[in-house]
C-alpha cells in the first residue's frame, strides 16, 4: 500500500499546476463573459461559415479565448484540407 | 506638496490587507515617512487592533464626516511611531455611511500633514471598494497564491482598469510558501504573474512573525516578513530594487515577445 500511495503520488499531477490550468480556463470566462460551452457554439458556427468555402476537418479547427497580458484574444487555428483542385486535374499529364 | 494616496484592497477577504496596510505605513515611517493610514472597512474595523491602538479610539471616520468632531480629533498617533496616524472606522455602521466624493475630501484635508495617505479597503468590490478606491494616486492589490484569491484579484483588476481615471496598480503575493512551491503545490509568483499580468512590487513570505506582531498590536519590521514590507515600501518610494524571488526579466522578455512584443 505504501509503494502504491508513492507511485501513485509521483504520477499525480502537481495541484500547483492544476491550480494554474483551471485558473487560465475560468479567468477567460470571467473576463469575457463566456462560458465554455458558449465558445464551442460559436466554434461550430465559425466551422459551418468556413465550410462554405473551404474544406475542412471540423474535428482540427481550434478556436479559443486566450488571454495574452491584460488582454483577451480570440485565436483560430483552422487547418484547410487540401481539395482537389479542378485546374491543376486538368494540367495532370494522365489527362492530357 | 501633497501625500501620495496608495489604496490597499483585493477583492477577496482574508488576503491581508489590514496586515499589509499596517506594515507598509510603518516600514514607511521607519523610512522615515509622515503617514497617516485610513481604515474604511466601515462596520469591520480591524486596523487599529493589527496596529495596537484600539483602546485609544475617540472618534472615527463616519464622525468627521457627519460633523460630529474635526478631522483631527479622529486621528490616532501611534506610541512606538509617533509619525504614524490612524483614522479609524466605525464600528456600529455600514459601507454606506460614507461617499467616495467624502472619501475624497477627507483625504484631501489630511494630504497637506503627510507624506503618504494608505487606505485600507474592506474585502468586496462594492460601495466600500468604491470609497478606499475613489482617492487613490496608485493602488496595491493584495493577493495570495490561491485559485480563490487571484481569481478576485483579477476582477479587482478588471474594474480598476474600467475606471476613469483609471490608478496604477501594483501586485503584492501574500503568504508565499517556500516548502509548497518546492512540492509543487502551490501557484508560484511566476504563475501568479503570468496570469494577472500587472506590475509586481513584492512578494511576502508566510511568516509566523505577522501573526505574532497582530497578537501583540506591534508591527515587526525586523521579521522576515517585515523585511519584505520594507522592500515594498522602498520600492513604493521609486527606489529600483530587483525582485529576487519574482519573475526574472527573462522570463518577462519572453513572455511579452510571446504576447505581441509589447512591454
Amino acid at each position: 500500500m505504501p509503494i502504491w500511495d508513492r507511485l501513485w503520488g509521483r504520477r499525480r499531477t502537481s495541484s500547483g499546476s492544476t491550480a494554474k490550468e483551471r485558473l487560465q480556463m475560468v479567468l477567460v470566462t470571467d473576463r469575457t463573459d463566456l462560458s465554455p460551452e458558449k465558445i464551442e457554439k460559436m466554434r461550430d458556427e465559425i466551422t459551418s461559415v468556413i465550410s462554405k468555402y473551404f474544406t475542412v476537418n471540423p474535428d482540427e479547427v481550434k478556436i479559443n479565448v486566450e488571454r495574452r497580458q491584460r488582454d483577451s484574444w480570440l485565436v483560430a487555428d483552422i487547418p484547410l484540407l487540401r481539395s482537389v483542385n479542378k485546374t491543376s486535374e486538368s494540367l495532370d499529364p494522365d489527362d492530357a | 506638496m501633497g501625500a501620495k494616496v496608495v489604496t490597499v484592497t483585493s477583492g477577496k477577504g482574508g488576503v491581508g490587507k489590514t496586515t499589509v496596510t499596517a506594515n507598509l505605513s510603518a516600514a514607511l515611517v521607519s523610512l522615515e515617512k509622515r503617514v497617516a493610514c485610513i481604515d474604511a472597512d466601515i462596520g469591520l474595523r480591524n486596523l487599529d487592533l493589527i496596529l495596537g491602538v484600539e483602546n485609544r479610539i475617540k472618534y472615527h471616520l463616519v464622525d468627521v464626516v457627519e460633523g460630529r468632531c474635526k478631522l483631527q480629533d479622529a486621528i490616532v498617533k501611534h506610541k512606538q511611531f509617533p509619525n504614524l496616524s490612524i483614522i479609524p472606522a466605525a464600528q456600529d455602521r455600514d459601507k454606506s455611511a460614507i461617499s467616495p466624493t467624502q472619501m475624497v475630501a477627507i483625504v484631501n484635508d489630511l494630504s497637506p500633514h503627510y507624506d503618504y495617505i494608505i487606505i485600507d479597503s474592506p474585502a468586496g468590490i462594492e460601495r466600500g471598494f468604491r470609497n478606499a478606491v475613489a482617492p487613490a494616486q496608485e493602488v496595491l492589490i493584495v493577493t495570495n497564491p490561491e485559485v480563490s484569491a487571484v481569481r478576485d484579484a483579477d476582477r479587482v483588476i478588471g474594474l480598476l482598469e474600467a475606471a476613469n481615471p483609471r490608478p496604477p496598480a501594483r501586485l503584492i503575493i501574500n503568504r508565499v510558501k517556500a516548502e509548497m512551491i518546492k512540492r509543487g503545490d502551490m501557484l508560484t509568483p511566476d504563475d501568479v504573474f503570468d496570469m494577472l499580468s500587472i506590475p509586481l512590487i513584492g512578494i511576502i513570505p508566510e511568516d509566523e512573525a505577522v501573526l505574532v506582531a497582530g497578537n501583540r498590536g506591534m508591527p515587526d519590521l525586523g521579521s522576515r516578513a517585515g523585511h519584505a514590507f520594507k522592500t515594498i515600501a522602498r520600492r513604493l518610494m521609486g527606489e529600483e530594487i530587483p525582485l529576487k524571488d519574482a519573475p526574472t526579466p527573462g522570463l518577462f522578455r519572453r513572455l511579452t515577445r510571446l504576447f505581441g512584443g509589447r512591454t
